[in-house]
């Protein structure tokens, strides 16, 4: 047991040329130089005739090797032959992947058995205990380096000459800044530029000064009369490209209120307006920004952004699939469950020449809450 | 010596290229020592082979994608074989992708293995992280290598983020904006980040070209960098064993590393490859096709992200709405969440070790390991962020929980609201009390012996269970494994091999049985390892 803790010992006369020394004694000695014992050796089957046991299992690994051979040819052929081309329907080009699937990965996994089955079986079972040195270097060796590497600094003069290692800050500083300067110049851009964050599709600038159209993805406008009562509809702004991505903030549900719940909706902006008046510190309620029994609130979450387009008409609410805020329709859309703490921003409607137009942009930004978001944005800035 | 033949023999090329080699390199003895270097058995020391072996794949896979794959947010007519969606409008980049599964061949399984190797990928990681704590791996001297590890857990995580994110569909294009309200909470800064990374406004066309470079380039470079790290400090450090016969603090038991070793991962290594091959074929993932182009307005119920985004999903979803509102400013109750609580959770792992020295007052260099039950508090704590993270991630899809078992989706997230501030505690009691009952068992079974099953009444009409004893001495508890059958101590005859048919002729039970008591110890001590 002690020689295992200091490990084990080279023999220093061993003469690797004696030929009385196997080759497996020239192993074992290569092993103890290296700080290596080998504790326990013995081969899977002994050397000689081969028993029955063991012709069984070389059978086997050559029966999973040959399989995987005979798979990964599959793979080649179904890959070149097999049709692939896709085509609505069933056809024989939907099974291409799967086939491809079931080969190549049947080849490696039949493989992986075949070669795990080899080193479990075939090859010597034995256990090797190899030596394992303290964490630290010796303290001699410590020191050395140590007065190595404070030699290299002296050589260097630094410590002699403070002048020069305060020159040397100024480059230092300079070409560190100088290398992080390119990729944030290039990358930063002001968000007060355009106030993007501000505005959306439906700013009057966006439509040569006119009112915007609310219109659907294919661009055409919306009458009255074309949204049932109960019924909604996501409305984008009338501008070129206003369905596209490039005004992903600008969505809009439109919503026919049925009359009692557009009366209800009426009653809550009727009271903020009295509540803000009176002093009270409440959102500010967009007043006539419906037209008649409709309302259009924006479809971006004020929670993360994503649509909260799920409409429950019987409850009057809108959900947000992603974090699951929920708005209520009639109280102008204020959140009542779940992250969001803002109202949905709703948008002032109004019909001219028979078609729906936005009397201004959103009176609030939309969507997420950010550091310095201004409450409210005036109808001035939403208009010109 | 005689001048050199000059006939060519076929059976001394080996030799003549060793020896050339060696005359140039001087390699001979570090060749050896490589070749001959003692690996530990374990099954749990797989774990994050499975984490390498699959970052292999995604390497070969990626690699393959991105011949065929444009970022570009242009956009575009599809007129590609996928009927449906022709002629509809799309971004470049979600017009390739269909292309690569639809007009590629042998493109969609390479892209879902892709999407399998990085889901694999980050589940060996947390599962090798489990290992590694469970265990005391981490302790000194290896505090250095948790770090590296943790790293490559959030480098992991932004890479499959940002893979995610790539195909332009409309699932990738809501985790983007949900992205970006991330970045608008952080407080001061949020706005110009925004903008400055999306090119002004979100989508703008600028995202995925960069976001594209950042998940081909950089972040594999930096996890490449980080694995050899890793595997380097592994080499120098050597592996942790478990304590056992002839296993101490200053050697390491095992197989040489070839052929013992290098075998066995050889063919594990085609068994993940072709699991993944498997998967990739016959198990769809992200049918990006059904999904559409994205579109700031489309979305669809049971939107979830990759299970490893699922628990900030969770965190998002539990938290209230308590905006901060200081003077002019709004703090975003996004922010805690989403960016305050990954922060903390990467800051705690990093400081783990350092904690945990503080905790054991143990300041010492370990190279064998712990007995989860052996550290019961530890295993507590572990236990304890499990859960956490557990009740996070159900809570990241308790709309589908809420819809397959018909519960209220709002009581399902007041359920993990409160469920994440008493889950945690109670998972830490239970589970130090398992880890004190199963240590008394063990020093029960020192102390008695084991049981045999055979009850015996005694004259004045008890009944009790005859035990057999280990030693004729008391053993010391060590935090070993200790024998709990019989048949681990030899008092059965060992399971007979073979699935159709014995393979072999089933051993002769034991001369007697029950063993007597001065066999045992000897067994136990001389008993090689299973391989």
């Amino acid at each position: 047991m002690s020689s295992e803790q200091h490990g084990p010992v080279a023999d220093p006369n061993f003469d690797v040329d004696d030929p009385r020394n196997t080759r497996f004694d020239l192993v074992r000695e290569g092993l103890r130089r290296d700080g290596m014992e080998i504790a326990y050796y013995e081969p899977a089957f002994p050397p000689g005739r081969k028993s029955k046991v063991e012709k069984r299992i070389e059978r086997s690994i050559a029966l999973l090797f040959v399989l995987a051979g005979l798979l990964a040819i599959g793979f080649v052929v179904a890959y070149i032959w097999w049709p692939w081309k896709y085509e609505v329907g069933a056809n024989a080009a939907k099974y291409y992947t799967p086939i491809l699937a079931a080969t190549l990965g049947g080849s490696l996994v039949l493989l992986g058995f075949g070669v795990i089955a080899w080193a479990k079986k075939l090859l010597p079972h034995e256990v090797v205990i190899q030596d394992r040195h303290e964490g630290a270097s010796p303290y001699e060796e410590q020191r050395l380096t140590g007065a190595a590497i404070m030699n290299i600094v002296d050589e260097t003069g630094i410590r002699r000459r403070p002048i020069l290692k305060a020159a040397l800050a100024l480059p230092a500083a300079g070409l560190g800044v100088a290398a992080v300067a390119p990729l944030v110049g290039a990358l930063i851009k002001n968000p007060n530029e355009g106030h993007p964050l501000l505005k959306t599709g439906w700013h009057p600038e966006n439509n040569g000064g006119r009112r915007v159209r609310l219109t659907r993805d294919d661009g055409t406008p919306i009458r009255p009369e074309e949204v049932s009562p109960g019924g909604q509809m996501t409305v984008f702004p009338g501008i070129p490209g206003g369905a596209t991505n490039k005004w992903a903030d600008s969505p809009v549900l439109l919503i026919h209120l049925r009359q009692e719940d557009a009366d209800r909706l009426r009653a809550s902006i009727a009271e903020s307006q009295a509540k803000l008046e009176a002093g009270q510190k409440v959102a500010r309620p967009v007043v006539d920004g419906m037209w008649q029994n409709f309302v259009a609130y924006s479809k971006i979450c004020t929670h993360a952004g994503c649509p909260a387009s799920l409409y429950e008409q019987q409850t009057n609410r809108l959900l947000c699939p992603c974090h699951q805020s929920q708005f209520l329709i009639t109280e102008q859309a204020k959140p009542v469950f779940g992250p969001a703490h803002r109202k949905l921003p709703m948008l002032p409607l109004d019909v001219e020449d028979g078609f729906f137009v936005a009397r201004s942009d959103f009176l609030e930004p939309i969507g997420p809450t950010y550091w310095e978001r201004p409450v409210e944005i005036s109808e001035q800035e939403a208009t010109s | 010596m005689s001048p050199r033949k000059r006939r060519f023999e076929f059976a001394r090329v080996p030799a003549q290229v060793g020896l050339g080699l060696d005359e140039r390199l001087g390699a001979a003895t570090v060749l050896r020592r490589t070749l001959n270097k003692v690996f530990p058995n374990h099954w749990s020391f797989l774990l994050g082979e499975i984490a390498l072996y699959s970052f292999i794949i995604l390497l070969l896979t990626g690699t393959f994608l991105a011949l065929f794959f444009d970022p570009s947010m242009t956009e575009v007519v599809y007129d590609g074989s996928y009927t449906p969606l022709r002629g509809e409008m799309m971004s470049q980049a979600y017009a390739t992708s269909l292309n690569l599964s639809f007009d590629v061949r042998g493109g969609l399984i390479m892209r879902q293995m892709h999407h399998w190797a990085a889901l694999l990928f980050m589940a060996s990681i947390l599962v090798h992280m489990f290992r590694v704590f469970f265990t005391g791996a981490f302790r000194k001297p290896r505090e250095m290598n948790w770090v590296v590890g943790v790293l490559l857990f959030w480098l992991g995580f932004l890479e499959g983020f940002a893979g995610y994110s790539l195909p332009d569909d409309a699932l990738s294009g809501t985790g983007l904006r949900i992205a970006t309200a991330i970045i608008l909470s952080i407080p001061v800064v949020g706005t110009w980040v925004y903008t400055s990374l999306f090119g002004g406004e979100f989508p703008g066309t600028e995202i995925l070209p960069r976001l594209y470079i950042v998940h081909v380039f950089l972040l594999p470079l930096l996890i490449l960098g980080l694995i050899t790290l890793h595997l380097a400090l592994m080499v120098k450090q050597k592996h942790t064993q478990w304590p056992g016969p002839k296993a101490t603090e200053h050697n390491v038991v095992g197989v040489r590393m070839v052929p013992g070793f290098a075998v066995k991962t050889t063919g594990f290594f085609l068994l993940i490859f072709g699991l993944v091959v498997l998967m990739g074929g016959l198990v769809q993932i992200n049918p990006m096709w059904l999904f559409g182009p994205y579109k700031g307005e489309v979305v669809s119920a049971a939107s979830q992200p990759d299970w490893y985004v699922m628990f900030l999903d969770g965190s998002t979803r539990l938290m209230p709405d308590w905006d901060l509102t200081i003077g002019p400013y709004t703090i975003p109750a996004l922010f805690w969440p989403t960016v305050v609580l990954p922060g903390v959770l990467t800051m705690l792992a990093i400081f783990y070790p350092a904690i945990d020295r503080r905790i054991y007052k143990d300041y010492e260099a370990h190279h064998l390991l712990q007995r989860p039950r052996d550290v019961p508090a530890r295993t507590g704590l572990g236990m304890m962020a499990i859960s956490f993270w557990l009740v996070l991630t159900i809570s990241g899809g308790n709309d589908i929980v809420a819809e397959k078992f018909d519960i209220s989706l709002n009581a399902m997230t007041w359920a993990g609201r409160v469920g994440l501030l008493i889950v945690p505690p109670i998972a830490y009691w239970v589970t130090y009390r398992i880890c004190l009952g199963l240590q008394q068992h063990d020093r029960e079974v020192l102390a008695h012996g084991v049981e045999t099953g055979i009850i015996k009444r005694l004259p004045d009409g008890r009944f009790v269970e005859v035990h057999q004893p280990l030693s004729d001495k008391p053993l010391e508890y060590t935090g070993t494994p200790v024998p709990k059958k019989m048949n681990k101590l030899g008092a059965l005859g060992p399971a007979i091999r073979g699935f159709f048919f014995p393979i072999e002729k089933p051993a002769p039970p034991p001369a007697v049985t029950p063993v007597s008591p001065a066999d045992a110890p000897r067994e136990l001590e001389e008993a090689p390892p299973k391989q």
